[in-house]
């Protein structure tokens, strides 16, 4: 029975739309900036994971090469989000989402 | 037989959604930091199975080794790591709003996955399969892609500028230490919070804001003093 089961890459493709929409619900619903952020994280993995999963199926490194651009990318706005959420929860130690007006001025 | 990809598939889907699912579900930040790499891990798992080991390896030493580290630094030095109560809804009809819109993606997704057969689509290259995938990757990356390389260098400069910018102090602000009582206070203030949260009271948002403005002033009048 499992034998006869063989991975094709659309599950591949099926669990990446299963993580980037995990990871929207929890934009969406976390008020935590720093889990809202974790969130943009998971979504931005999901992507990673089925650039990679066509670059194999269609024998092109392009795929591969994005990923690069998308880890670079990553890692740019980490830096810059975690200053602006620093700065945030120096202003005020419980900050949510909806306080980043603060930083207005 | 059981096939070797379908127990690696297996385990390492499961991981992810596990992580997945750890991150939108902990109510304390740090566990949902733990959870992501364990989400992490499980997407460097499929890259190995999908022949890119090269990019397994920074997916490692990047994300978790660097994006979540800096994420748990922030989390525990500016000591946010307050719980979160996940059994109310700020906002009406927020959650159900956002399970349509992600199980929308989801179905589009599926659709557009679905209308093609569960086949790729599209132009098949030719890679040859005797040289390894970081030759190749870095070929692609400095032929096909070069502007866009360059460009990141470019980008990277401004976000650790931009950085530097939104994390330092304004000039003439004096550095405030908060003392042993007063930490104590807002430990206090915490838990009087989170009481009010478990008994189902919203908190006055204006009222607390003005109450952390009062104590921010009161903080900045004593070191002046």
């Amino acid at each position: 029975m499992i034998a006869a089961l063989e991975v094709t890459p659309a599950w591949y493709l099926i669990l990446g739309a299963l993580l980037f929409s995990i990871g929207a619900f929890g934009l969406l619903v976390r008020r935590n900036p720093l889990v809202m952020f974790m969130c943009v994280e998971l979504m931005l993995n999901a992507v990673t994971l089925t650039f990679v999963t066509f670059s194999r199926t269609l024998q092109d490194t392009g795929g591969q090469s994005i990923v690069v651009f998308v880890l670079v990318v990553a890692a740019a706005e980490v830096v810059v989000g975690l200053a602006i959420i620093v700065a945030l929860l120096r202003k005020r130690p419980h900050a949510t989402a909806d306080d980043i007006a603060l930083l207005e001025g | 037989m059981i096939q070797v990809e379908l127990v690696v598939f297996v385990i390492a889907g499961a991981a992810c959604l596990a992580g997945a699912l750890g991150v939108v579900l902990s109510e304390n930040p740090v566990h949902a930091a733990l959870s992501l790499v364990g989400t992490l891990f499980g997407v460097a798992v499929l890259f190995v199975a999908q022949e890119a080991n090269f990019l397994a390896a920074v997916q490692v030493i990047v994300y978790a080794g660097a994006i979540v580290v800096l994420i748990l630094f922030v989390l525990m030095l500016l000591g946010v790591d307050e719980m979160e109560d996940l059994t109310v809804e700020p906002l009406v009809g927020q959650r159900i709003a956002a399970a349509v819109v992600s199980l929308g993606i989801l179905g589009l997704v599926f659709g557009a996955i679905a209308s093609t057969g569960y086949e790729a689509t599209g132009v098949v290259g030719e890679i040859d399969a005797d040289v390894a995938d970081i030759n190749r990757l870095g070929e692609s990356l400095f032929t096909d892609y070069l502007f866009a390389f360059e460009i990141t260098a470019v980008l990277l400069v401004i976000a650790v500028v931009g950085a530097i910018l939104l994390a330092r102090r304004p000039v003439g602000d004096e550095i405030i230490d908060r003392g042993q009582d007063e930490r104590a206070e807002v430990i206090a203030e915490r838990m009087a919070a989170a009481e009010a949260r478990a008994g189902g009271t919203d908190l006055d948002e204006s009222a607390d804001a003005d109450d952390d403005e009062a104590d921010d002033e009161s903080a900045t009048e004593e070191v002046s003093s």
